[in-house]
């Protein structure tokens, strides 16, 4: 592997498909009129940055987000469009009036950022490919080896964050409830 | 064809701005919501590669973690969307003015 390239030859050139494809997709999502095309594309837009996450050899965070954001997220998306009518949802002004400005403003925006990619370089570091398969000197699966991270390295924010999901489960049913007054 | 770092970085800062983009101009909720998750998906993608070019685990926890963090989001602001649908029989975000100063 050379020095600094992630990927080469015809998985580079799957990078580029992928991405092309992922930035089409969300483009579509802030452009489309309908709710419902627009929580399509973004199912799109999910599916292949996860095909991106599996050439850089983050399998385990690939099938991750198959399954929270285009099983969880996405019929989560769905149901609320469904619950809420969407012809009443579809408006004639999808955009806010100061869209123009906005569109303008986003050069101004990526500018920056364009200057630093242009000059900064990046020190070069030595790539160990076998990185995210190593488990204690073994080689085993990537999955295994976020295990052992997630489980040993983070276990206090692993255990915070299933915190944090039942805190958002019960924030959710309150304010999904029909009426407080009608609860007891 | 040759892919490094810079080009994780276009592809990810091109996302997050097409996402910014979506949130300060839809007035549909639903559809802003889901420029934030965009935006989300953007910073796991930097995540994924600084990860994969250091050679270090880390970055792949974290990206873990904010999906976490994305479905809780997702789970609170469908529904805030609900209690707004029902209280004011729309989605647009410019209607939901009470606290306007």
């Amino acid at each position: 592997m050379t020095d600094g390239a992630l990927l080469t030859g015809t998985a580079g050139w799957l990078f580029v498909v992928f991405a092309a494809l992922a930035l089409g997709s969300a483009i579509s999502v802030v452009v489309a009129r309908n709710p419902v095309h627009s929580a399509l594309f973004l199912l799109f837009s999910f599916l292949l940055v996860a095909c991106i996450f599996i050439l850089q050899q983050a399998e385990f965070v690939g099938a991750v987000q198959i399954l929270v954001y285009a099983g969880g997220i996405m019929v989560l998306f769905l149901f609320v469009v469904m619950l809420v009518n969407p012809r009443t949802v579809q408006e004639v002004k999808a955009f806010q009036h100061q869209w123009d400005v906005a569109l303008l403003l986003m050069p101004v925006f990526l500018i920056p950022f364009a200057y630093i990619l242009w000059t900064e370089k990046l020190p070069a570091v030595a790539g160990n490919p076998d990185a995210f398969r190593m488990v204690r000197g073994r080689l085993a699966g990537n999955t295994e080896a976020v295990a052992w991270s997630l489980f040993r390295d983070y276990l206090l924010p692993f255990e915070v964050a299933s915190v944090f999901l039942l805190v958002a489960m019960i924030g959710a049913v309150v304010l999904g409830k029909r009426s407080l007054e009608r609860m007891d | 064809m040759t892919i490094t770092i810079n080009h994780y970085l276009i592809v990810s800062l091109l996302l997050f701005a097409v996402g910014f983009f979506g949130v300060l101009v839809r007035r549909n909720f639903l559809t802003v919501l889901m420029s934030i998750e965009l935006m989300l998906n953007a910073v796991n993608l930097n995540f994924i590669a600084f990860s994969r070019r250091l050679s270090d685990l880390t970055g792949q926890v974290f990206s873990v973690f904010v999906i976490t963090i994305a479905a809780g989001e997702a789970a609170i602001g469908l529904a805030l969307t609900i209690s707004l649908f029902r209280q004011r029989k729309t989605l647009n975000v410019e209607e939901a003015d009470t606290m306007r100063g």
